[in-house]
């Protein structure tokens, strides 16, 4: 084959089709055809922070027990069908969302709809005490394994509490304290099912391979019957003041060998103005080996062996830009959050480059187009668009919101968020001094 | 409200893996071509056929180190140079060391493909090794160690290979090295390692995404057509001539129990297993098979029994992990402390079970429509299908190994199953390692009557034995 010959490259803009179910159930589909593969994706618009009080932990435990069965599927059947159909499945709680999705071989879309819907249909039926208790159980280890007995595994739910006033959705833990996890009853889960768990508070996404017509009639013969909910009961109060308005702190004793520090922002919320300079922001501190943080803190000054930038991309009340950095052997906690606040200050009194500014630009294009590869990716960014913003085809202009970031916005967006009135620190340290 | 029927599934579409074209330029460098014209981008692999296995005894972590220093500096860039220019093409790269390999890797979009290439081609040929920012890689793997002692899943990981291979064997001690090898590292070492083993003929470049072979193979070539080495083609000190001797010699053939003391720990993380068999092994498709069955699904009888049955765990699974030379088998899983001794009957009891009969039709189907099914949606990306490329190379699959793979797989029996594991699993030499809390779990493990059962603190390192 020779160059003239070769087919253009296909465009990368992801085709979106939107609708909505008379019952709510809004649908996207997103067609490519490129391999038999199929995605399906559904984002229920519920997570931690819709859990009533004593009930941290729930929206999860939740999650656990849609795969306990539904009127026509057994225990753990869900599963089973979905490997035994050559697919891949899986679920995730996050604080204002749950998800839950399939790669499935083209030829068995029709299966994930189906099990998808009964569940949303029938759950009830299927649920028991028994199983209540044993997922309460797997829950309580998910919790010992990566929170209780993993070094700076607090920091997850550390973080968020201290970033966010106790009366506010954000504030408590999402996996969940034990004493919470063993007050869930299952009237907690028929309750909690009949509020959240409707067509019209879920965004289903299909993409990939998928005769659309054949896929429309599948997902109307499915999800078409099931009645739509009693309406979307509000959160709690998400807006909170732009800054801290102060420097907060927390120094936590812990059963590690290097002193870890977290430093947090308030920045606009997930797609706001503004968020996209945020995102940017973090990508030119501590996004790749050619990031502020690393140069300074990893190979110029050697006081950490890693360090890094992100935002959380939460889009209710406000988002978090997180900086992180572990300290090198015999590099104190002060010392290693001395050098990371001289690099925010940096930032924050001298701006941002535009050479740094094209890096973090390209390091997210080849991020972007990476992650195209996937239907499973596609179909969850599509589910998220359609759910935060209601029209999934935003997705498409991502790239060139960011694009149109200059460095001056991402300069005055440093001063704006990075100041000493809004910042917290989390700094873990070795118990008994070490 | 009642269900439409349980559907039955369309007609499968056809699918097949990208089509492979192979080259040798004249210096022995080796290209491996893959077009996936979907997107523009493509990933670029250089794999080199030097892993951990070739370290010197006394300097383990070389070759791993000889990896991460890569990019420390070359093309008279320094590091941080190095590392803005392959930054602002956009370019996601990678360099490390397995136990069979060493590896640099790259995805870029098809653009800037060139120009990151140029640069690509030149860490891998001739890097600088700068005396200081090799030393800060051995001081960050230096504080990786003491990172571990305090985390104990990778503790688990580390002290399962130490008290399982014999203390002369490389598979006994991490890739990337121990407390007494890694301050020994520098960068003579890392520039030694890449003098013997980086060379033309140990290389392989593979290429995947949207370009041509004609494309892929004059790019390697004008970037790499005129690397030489001292002693040309065939004075390479690789594998076959070092003979490093057997890195997977077992520490003993009997039953053993460890507890490796992790005071109040709320959960003991454990390790049981034995020596597994090569990647070449004529029965490896059989052990994948029944190792799914065993362990390696959700709905394998494991995760079933110790998750779903009994709530011990968050998860529970088996793996056979495959190296040219034997790598281990291992369950792995983390339980609440007090049933450690209960959830590792239970281990026992399902490899018994997988060895005592033949497994029913279902359970096999459900392991070869799943993993048969899973290929396509395993080998979406560029860089999934440069990774299984590189198997390719390193077990020198036969090039239809990919193609015929689901057919292949579908076409193992119950009665197989039993033999790979009658053949495969051997509970008189299984290993049961628990990092936990001695004082919970050590009288129950011992009323087990595993064989010996040790108990050691966490920084007992086994492969420091006298």
């Amino acid at each position: 084959m020779t160059a003239a010959a070769r087919p253009p490259a296909p465009a990368t803009r992801i085709p979106v089709e939107q609708y909505e179910l008379p019952n709510g159930l809004r649908v996207v589909l997103a067609e490519d055809h490129a391999i038999p593969v199929v995605a399906v994706n559904l984002w229920y618009h519920v997570g931690s922070a819709n859990e009533r009080e004593g009930r941290t932990g729930f929206a999860h435990l939740f999650e656990h027990m849609l795969f306990q069965g539904s009127a026509n599927v057994a225990a753990n059947e869900h599963f089973e069908l979905v490997q035994r159909a050559g697919g891949t499945l899986n679920g995730s709680t996050w604080l204002d969302r749950t998800n839950y999705f399939e790669t499935m071989p083209s030829h068995q879309l029709e299966l994930a709809l189906w099990l998808e819907a009964d569940r949303m249909a029938r759950l009830l039926p299927a649920m028991t005490q028994e199983k209540l208790d044993t997922q309460r159980d797997v829950v309580k280890n998910e919790r010992r394994w990566s929170v209780d007995n993993q070094p700076y595994g607090t920091w997850w739910e550390r973080l968020p509490a201290l970033c966010f006033p106790p009366e506010h959705p954000f504030h408590h833990s999402l996996i969940g304290s034990m004493e919470d996890l063993s007050a869930a009853s299952l009237e907690d889960v028929a309750e909690f099912f009949r509020t959240w768990y409707t067509p019209d508070n879920a965004v289903l996404t299909v993409a990939g391979d998928f005769d659309p017509a054949a896929a429309r009639a599948m997902i109307a013969r499915h999800f078409g019957p099931i009645a739509r909910g009693a309406g979307r009961p509000p959160l709690g109060a998400m807006a909170v003041p732009e800054q801290f308005g102060e420097w907060r702190r927390q120094v936590v004793p812990d059963a590690v060998a290097a002193p870890r520090v977290f430093l947090a922002f308030r920045v606009p919320p997930f797609g706001a103005d503004g968020w996209h300079a945020a995102s940017l922001l973090a990508a030119v501190l501590g996004d790749g080996e050619g990031s502020r943080l690393t140069r300074a803190l990893v190979r110029e000054q050697s006081v950490a062996t890693s360090a890094s930038a992100y935002t959380f991309d939460l889009a209710k009340g406000t988002d978090l830009l997180i900086c992180d950095a572990t300290a090198r052997p015999g590099i104190t906690a002060e010392a290693l959050e001395a050098a990371l606040v001289k690099e925010v200050d940096r930032v924050l009194g001298k701006g941002v480059r535009p050479p740094e500014l094209a890096r973090a630009l390209a390091q997210l294009e080849t991020a972007w187009l990476t992650g195209l590869q996937s239907a499973a990716a596609r179909a969850d960014k599509l589910s998220q668009f359609a759910t935060y913003f209601g029209e999934a085809d935003r997705v498409n202009g991502e790239l060139a919101r960011y694009a149109a970031v200059d460095a001056p916005t991402v300069s005055a967006l440093a001063r704006r968020v990075l100041g000493a009135t809004n910042r917290a620190s989390l700094v873990y340290v070795p118990a008994g001094g070490a | 409200m009642s269900a439409a029927p349980r559907p039955v599934p369309g007609v499968a579409r056809p699918w097949e893996f990208p089509a492979v074209e192979r080259a040798r330029l004249a210096n022995g460098v080796r290209v491996v071509v893959a077009p996936m014209p979907r997107l523009p981008i493509a990933t670029v692999l250089a794999l080199v056929d030097a892993g951990a296995v070739l370290d010197d005894a006394g300097r383990e972590g070389a070759a791993v180190l000889t990896a991460r220093t890569l990019l420390e500096g070359a093309a008279g860039l320094d590091g941080a140079a190095l590392m803005d220019r392959f930054e602002a093409l956009g370019t996601s790269l990678a360099a490390t060391a397995d136990w069979d390999t060493s590896s640099l890797r790259m995805t870029v979009t098809t653009s800037r493909l060139d120009e990151a290439f140029a640069l690509f081609a030149d860490v891998l040929r001739a890097p600088s090794f700068p005396a200081r920012d090799v030393a800060r890689r051995r001081d960050e793997r230096i504080a990786a160690l003491a990172q571990e002692l305090a985390e104990p899943r990778g503790l688990a990981d580390l002290r399962f290979d130490g008290f399982l291979y014999h203390r002369t064997a490389r598979y006994a001690r991490a890739t990337d090295g121990t407390a007494r090898s890694v301050p020994r590292l520098d960068a003579e070492v890392a520039r030694a390692f890449h003098a013997a083993h980086y060379r033309p003929d140990t290389t392989t470049l593979i290429v995947v995404g949207d370009v041509t072979p004609g494309e892929a193979r004059a790019l390697v070539a004008r970037r790499l057509g005129d690397w030489s080495v001292p002693g040309g083609a065939g004075a390479s000190a690789g594998a076959a001539a070092a003979e490093p001797g057997d890195p997977a010699r077992p520490a003993r053939a009997a039953r053993r129990t460890v507890v490796v003391n992790k005071p109040g720990a709320p959960q003991s993380e454990l390790r049981v297993g034995h020596v597994g068999v090569p990647r070449t092994h004529p029965d490896h498709l059989p052990i994948v098979v029944m190792n799914a069955i065993l362990g390696g699904l959700f709905s394998s009888r494991i995760n079933l029994n110790l998750r779903e049955r009994n709530a011990f765990t968050y998860g529970a699974n088996s793996a056979f992990e495959w190296r040219r030379g034997a790598g281990p088998f291992v369950v792995s899983t983390a339980v609440k402390s007090e049933v450690t001794a209960d959830a590792l009957a239970e281990i026992l009891r399902e490899i018994d079970g997988m060895r005592a009969a033949p497994p029913s039709v279902s359970e096999v189907e459900l392991a070869t429509e799943y993993l048969a099914g899973v290929f396509p949606i395993r080998y979406e990306t560029t860089a999934a299908v440069a990774g299984a490329l590189a198997a390719a190379v390193l077990y020198a699959l036969p090039d239809d190994w990919f193609l015929s793979y689901r057919a292949r797989v579908r076409a193992i029996t119950p009665t197989l199953v039993h033999a790979a594991a009658v053949a495969h699993l051997d509970p008189s030499r299984l290993l049961a390692l628990a990092v936990g809390d001695a004082g919970t779990i050590a009288a129950p493990l011992d009323a087990l009557r595993l064989g010996t059962l040790e108990s050691h603190p966490g920084d007992h390192d086994p492969t420091e034995q006298a």
